[in-house]
């Protein structure tokens, strides 16, 4: 139940959430980076994080993408509390997602489950960057394939919001196979005949980019997203030259055919629930 | 001339002690055969001592070797008829990978391999074997084409990574590894994928979806560089050989991990000591992966493949 992820405490109990504190993290007012105004924090996420003067599109965390885009009471979250372990034995692996646990009120990177998108029941995945920065470990590509999965066995529409900044490197080499695993999983829900929608938000970037992200019937963004399969300072390296401005940006990768459009946050809801009942079984009555 | 790693210098210099030793022996009446057995029994320890030992480390700088054998070594090496096939027809040929068709045992194969240049003049042809978009398509035009001719696919991972340039961004970088990731799923034929070198990241992963997995025993697999990964977790490129052990990048870690089938046995020394002991090393397993793979039917290929890949990753979930 929607209710469940945003009030109960109880649901995240072994760990010391902060979810009741959510609504000021970082204080009551907001810079904006797009056009440096100051305003409320309120007066932000009343207009879903879009700047009402200039357009810049903050992040959303998972919550206020689902509770955006879904009716109300109609989400049922799957895999809620898998975690991550630290099969490398990396060090200070468990401290450091402890404290983005208690940051975010998430247990990872991911959240998954269905709801209703107007009235379409929807299975859903959206990626959270303040968890990890968003970054792909066990538990990301598990919840992910899981959710494709069971799109598929309930033949339900699978919409996908990533944000993330690519392998979780504390999982080496397990990180990079949650690619593999993703994508297999994908290639079942396509042979299958399944809908698969990818929106990419801010930041979609390596291993992130270069699987699951890319790979729906349809690929959107946000507008400004940053988009891209290597790092930017990686290639004005090899290259050895200055990179446009605008490189790798959402309007980039639409400029150079990369993309089947870039949505404005505001007409996202319509937009999905538009393709959603265009491919709806008997979508011709409806 | 083998070019010499630090880490054997011990080695090469007692075995030049011992050649210096025999020639002298030649040369004059002296009989120091005593001398030189003893020699040799202390260069059989030291040998011991330095191979069967390699560090992770060790393993990272001879998987890089510059005379370690290619895709191009083993396609001679194991395969008859093989013709090269070019291009992905959307863009260009890209020759940081190679692709074609060919005969393993009398049996009809699709190869598709990264391919390394062996001096600067070739590296640069090949982008030092670090494969643009076009080569992610070529390589996925030919697994397709073997899908059609129900051939099963051979692939040879050796490269740093897929090229970070600003080309391969507008190209669509991202898509092309992605697509061949999903692709490769659904492949009806069995794909048998060898990591013989390097196999860096999503650019070794976009030919690397297989029925079977293994790993020649001083190739790598890694999310990042162990340099990257000590940049970017401790702000220090020079802890690369620390990196090198934490991230797990070995064929003993992946067989741990429950990644990769086998571990392929490689020449004391490494498989550039000898290309022909290293290719049959190679063809055993082969041969055992496409014979096991050949009695399956579609359906179970797919699902085992599914199976595989599922299986792959470590997590638990949150005590209530
Ligand atoms: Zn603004």
């Amino acid at each position: 139940m929607l209710k469940d992820i945003f009030n109960k405490k109880r649901k995240y109990a072994s760990i010391p959430s902060q979810e009741g504190k959510q609504e000021v993290p970082e204080g009551v007012m907001q810079k904006c980076p797009g056009c440096h105004k100051i305003y409320y924090r309120k007066e932000l996420e009343r207009n879903l994080n879009v700047c009402p003067h200039c357009g810049y599109h903050h992040q959303q965390n998972a919550f206020e993408r689902i509770k955006s885009l879904v009716e109300e009471d109609s989400f049922e979250e799957w895999d809620k509390y898998m975690v991550s372990t630290n099969p490398l034995g990396f060090p200070e692996y468990e401290a450091k997602l402890e404290k983005d646990r208690q940051k975010s009120g998430l247990n990872e990177a991911v959240v998954t489950g269905k709801g209703m998108i107007g009235n379409n029941e929807t299975a859903i995945a959206v990626m959270d960057a303040r968890f990890r920065m968003g970054s792909m470990g066990s538990v990301v590509g598990e919840k992910i394939a899981n959710a494709i999965e069971q799109a598929r066995k309930e033949k339900l529409p699978f919409i996908i919001f990533t944000a993330s900044g690519g392998a979780r490197m504390q999982e080496g080499v397990l990180s990079l196979m949650q690619m593999t695993k993703t994508s297999v999983a994908i290639q079942r829900l396509h042979a299958d005949g399944g809908l698969m929608i990818s929106v990419m938000t801010h930041p979609t970037t390596g291993g992130v980019s270069a699987s699951f992200a890319s790979l729906g019937d349809f690929n959107f963004a946000e507008p400004g997203a940053l988009i891209g399969f290597a790092g930017r300072r990686i290639i004005e390296q090899t290259i050895r030259e200055k990179l446009p401005d605008d490189f790798q940006t959402a309007e980039f990768l639409l400029k150079h055919g990369q993309l089947d459009g870039v949505i404005h946050r505001h007409d996202l809801k319509n937009k999905l629930a538009t393709i959603l009942n265009i491919h709806k079984p008997g979508g011709e009555n409806s | 001339m083998k070019q010499v790693l630090d880490f054997e210098k011990p080695v090469v210099e007692l075995r030049g002690k011992i050649e210096e030793l025999k020639r002298l022996t030649e040369d004059s009446e002296m009989d120091l055969s005593q001398e030189i057995e003893t020699l040799e029994q202390r260069l059989e320890n030291l040998e011991e001592d330095v191979y069967d030992r390699l560090t992770p480390w060790n393993r990272v700088q001879l998987a890089r070797h510059p005379e370690r054998p290619t895709t191009l070594d083993y396609i001679q090496a194991m395969f008859t008829d093989f013709i090269e096939l070019h291009g992905d027809r959307l863009y260009g040929d890209d020759e940081a990978i190679v692709a074609g068709i060919a005969k393993y045992k009398g049996m009809p194969v699709t190869i598709v391999g990264h391919q390394r240049g062996k001096d600067t003049k070739e590296n640069l042809r090949r982008n030092f074997g670090m494969p643009h978009p076009e080569g992610y398509r070529k390589a996925l035009r030919m697994m397709k084409q073997a899908d059609k001719f129900n051939r099963p696919i051979v692939c040879f991972i050796d490269t740093k990574g897929a090229y970070p340039g600003k080309a391969a961004e507008e190209r669509g970088q991202s898509e092309a590894i992605a697509r061949n990731l999903m692709e490769m799923a659904g492949l009806e034929v069995p794909v048998v994928c060898i990591v013989i070198g390097e196999g860096g990241s999503g650019g070794a992963l976009a030919l690397g979806v297989g029925d079977h997995i293994h790993m020649l025993e001083n190739s790598t697999y890694s999310v990042i560089s162990p340099e990257g990964a000590a940049a970017l977790l401790w702000k220090d490129s020079n802890l690369a050989q620390h990196a090198a052990e934490t991230m797990k990048i070995t064929s003993y870690d992946l067989k741990k991990l429950g990644i990769i089938d086998t571990v392929i046995t490689e020449i004391r020394g490494g498989a550039h000591r000898d290309i022909e002991a290293q290719a049959a090393n190679i063809d055993k397993v082969l041969q055992k992966s496409l014979e096991s793979l050949k009695k399956l039917g579609k359906d179970e290929l797919l699902e085992a493949r599914w199976k595989k890949y599922k299986q792959i990753g470590d997590y638990t979930d949150l005590p209530l």
